[in-house]
């Protein structure tokens, strides 16, 4: 498959009154196309800004982003006309947020905003767009969608909203879809309906689906690779199963030790990872995880450990100076 | 688990209705809210009750009907023998230093004015418990059980992360030695990396301190890992009751099988293999539950009879409760 986007360098930061804020730290990955992408880590680390900034949407001021590349089919988004943008987001990238209302207006009904877009972006006229948001509505799993387009999205559930968020980026055909957290504020049953529903329109569709999250369960079922940041940083990148049975990082182990799992024996302890993240304003100069790394040597603290191939595992990448070692004491 | 079961609390046909009213100036009662409509459980000394369910289904008014922070609509509820609806005012106020609650949202149940210190202090200082110098050792002594330097006494709220005011609230509740506590979602606003550092603290104290704890949240790996038993709650009821091996070992109940294997797991081997049971459509609303059984309308099983008739929550073998009319 060949490669549908590749992130240079990204560096994002926030200019605000309290100092400037290091939200994205020089990042950089590339993403395949009809791949599955799974974006974790805690509040904070940078997820959402980094999605926001493939999108061109980092509200500025407060935000710059300072440097880096976005390939996305041949051309640089942060080089791009707003114009030129402005079609990529309606037709090549969509996004779907975690509060389905930031997205869908109160005062319009549903099938009215989805109208609007298919009219916007592909040229429909009225009928046309009506059908299309119907049918949009349907394949989103939405029961009488044909009566449902006339309603405003305060008489759809909270798992209805987020269908019909789903069926307003999937109207324009995209080939990339970030979703991000989609599924924090819906219960486990409806969220298992909403992860189907996106696997079955990806296997249908054919998109790129980029994943953002704090839950490690919900990407271990859906992700083919995993970006796992901390601070602004890619701390540690690589398929799923790498990420999950065989972590580097001491972050991702942390993660993953301090998690319960459903399926877990009795007796089993959870080992919780000492202290807070960083603060983002004040981002000490080395390893961002040495204050709460059990392995931390001088040299973590005085400089950052670049990305590199960990076990020489296709594409399995590690920021820690100590991985090596940490790898040989659980042989 | 505990060696011989003494219940501490016994809840019987728990009911807790909110009145849904119309008018403006006259208010009219046309409907109620069915928040919690007859559920009846043990919670035996020393253990944790975990309490999982969708949103709305009923979890924390349980919690605050069982504290009698809600007025009851019917039912009762048995805290070491006694009847606490039946106590009036000092005997309920004594009884009151005996359960605690701790909250989701540890931003806004600590008064951001007051300093940690006069925080703790404040439940010692109304109920007359403890004064000056001792009052300060106390209030120290607290700190130091939930993981905070007690240096930490006259600084104020916003001055700390939601995982250390989740503590703030911790010792708070633990100021007048409780027997028991429901602890209402108290992790859910934290950050992955800070809740394992919440919930062992939790089980460390409960160890310590032989507190009983009912716990309330919607991750359902989380409570198994803290519970002795599980109960699941759907629309104001409980549906299925029994530890924390059998619920996951073996539901009976069709909503705890689709709840169960909704829950992903953090592991891309056991995901490969499983199989989901996705259940259908959204809970209705608890001012209008179905007729029957309140879970027809999802139930992939649903059978004739569970239009017509209500299941009763029946012991289907020792220790596991069950309300199913496939069961
Ligand atoms: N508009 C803004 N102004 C100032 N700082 C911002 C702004 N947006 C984001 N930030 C900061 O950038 C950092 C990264 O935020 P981001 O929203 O990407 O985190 P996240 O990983 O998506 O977290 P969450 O899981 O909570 O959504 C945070 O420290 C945040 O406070
Ligand atoms: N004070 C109140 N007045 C009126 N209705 C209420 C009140 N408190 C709760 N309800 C209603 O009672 C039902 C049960 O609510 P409850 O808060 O107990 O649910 P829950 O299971 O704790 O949900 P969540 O997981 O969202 O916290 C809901 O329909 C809710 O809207
Ligand atoms: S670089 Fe050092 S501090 Fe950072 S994770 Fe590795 S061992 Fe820990
Ligand atoms: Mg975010
Ligand atoms: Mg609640």
């Amino acid at each position: 498959m060949g490669t549908l986007m590749e992130i240079k360098n990204l560096t994002v930061r926030f200019y605000t009154d309290d100092g400037v804020v290091h939200a994205v730290n020089g990042i950089s990955y590339s993403m395949d196309e009809g791949d599955t992408l799974g974006v974790v880590g805690e509040s904070g680390c940078g997820k959402s800004v980094h999605a926001l900034s493939i999108m061109r949407l980092i509200p500025s001021p407060p935000g710059r982003i300072e440097d880096g590349e976005i390939w996305f089919n041949g051309r640089d988004l942060l080089k791009v006309s707003e114009s030129e943008m402005h079609k990529v987001r309606g037709a090549e990238i969509a996004m779907v947020f975690q509060d389905p209302m930031t997205s869908l207006n109160p005062v319009y009904t549903v099938g009215f905003q989805i109208m609007e877009a298919l009219k916007l972006h592909q040229g429909m006229d009225d009928h046309q767009a009506r059908e299309r948001a119907a049918e949009l509505l349907t394949m989103v799993g939405i029961p009488e969608a044909r009566q449902r387009l006339d309603d405003y999205p305060h008489q759809f559930s909270g798992g209805m909203r987020q269908r019909a968020m789903i069926a307003m980026a999937l109207s324009c055909n995209p080939k990339l879809l970030i979703a991000d957290e989609p599924t924090t504020a819906l219960d486990v049953t409806i969220q298992a309906q909403i992860v189907e529903l996106v696997k079955r329109l990806q296997e249908q569709l054919g998109m790129a689906v980029m994943w953002i999250t704090h839950d490690l369960g919900v990407v271990a079922g859906l992700a083919k690779k995993v970006n796992v940041m901390y601070a602004g940083y890619i701390v540690e990148r690589g398929n799923v199963w790498d990420i999950y049975k065989r972590p580097r990082h001491p972050y991702t182990q942390g993660l993953l030790g301090s998690l319960p799992r459903l399926d877990e024996p009795p007796g089993t302890k959870l080992i919780s990872i000492p202290g807070l993240p960083p603060d983002l304003i004040d981002l000490p100069p080395g390893c961002p995880f040495a204050a709460r790394c059990v392995y931390a040597i001088d040299k973590c603290l005085e400089a950052m450990p670049p990305l590199e191939e960990a076990d020489g595992a296709d594409q399995h990448l590690v920021a820690c100076w100590r991985w090596e070692y940490i790898a040989g004491r659980e042989k | 688990m505990v060696a011989e079961r003494v219940p501490l609390i016994q809840v019987r046909h728990l009911k807790k209705y909110f009145p849904i009213t119309r008018g403006l100036i006259i208010q009219r009662h046309v409907g109620d809210i069915k928040a919690v409509d007859d559920v009846s459980f043990d919670i035996y000394k020393g253990e944790t009750l975990g309490l999982v369910g969708e949103t709305g289904s009923g979890k924390t008014t349980v919690g605050r009907t069982i504290l009698r922070l809600y007025e009851p609509t019917d039912g009762q509820v048995l805290f070491d023998g006694v009847d606490l609806f039946r106590l009036k005012g000092e005997e309920m106020r004594r009884m009151r230093r005996r359960m605690q609650m701790i909250f989701q949202d540890p931003y806004a149940s600590l008064n951001p004015r007051m300093t940690v210190g006069s925080i703790i202090a404040e439940p010692l200082e109304v109920h007359g418990v403890a004064h000056g110098r001792e009052k300060t050792e106390r209030v120290q002594e607290l700190l130091r059980l939930v993981g905070l330097n007690p240096y930490f006494v006259n600084r104020y709220p916003h001055e700390f992360s939601g995982g250390q005011r989740q503590r703030i609230g911790i010792a708070r509740a633990l100021a007048l030695n409780p027997d028991f506590i429901v602890c209402d979602e108290p992790i859910s606003s934290l950050d992955v990396s800070i809740q394992a550092q919440v919930v062992n603290l939790l089980e460390d104290l409960q160890e310590r301190l032989g507190l009983t704890y009912l716990f309330i949240a919607h991750d359902l790996s989380m409570v198994r890992h803290i519970s002795d038993r599980m109960a699941v709650m759907y629309l104001g009821k409980i549906v299925e009751l029994t530890d924390r091996d059998e619920i996951y070992l073996n539901p009976l109940h069709p909503y705890t099988q689709a709840l169960m294997s909704a829950v992903p797991v953090p592991d891309p081997e056991v995901e490969e293999k499983r199989q989901r049971i996705i259940l259908e459509g959204d809970i209705p609303s608890p001012a209008n539950p179905p007729k029957g059984c309140n879970f027809n309308t999802r139930c992939p099983v649903a059978m004739d009879v569970c239009f017509e008739e209500e299941p009763e929550f029946r012991e289907v073998k020792p220790g596991h409760w069950v309300a199913c009319h496939r069961v």
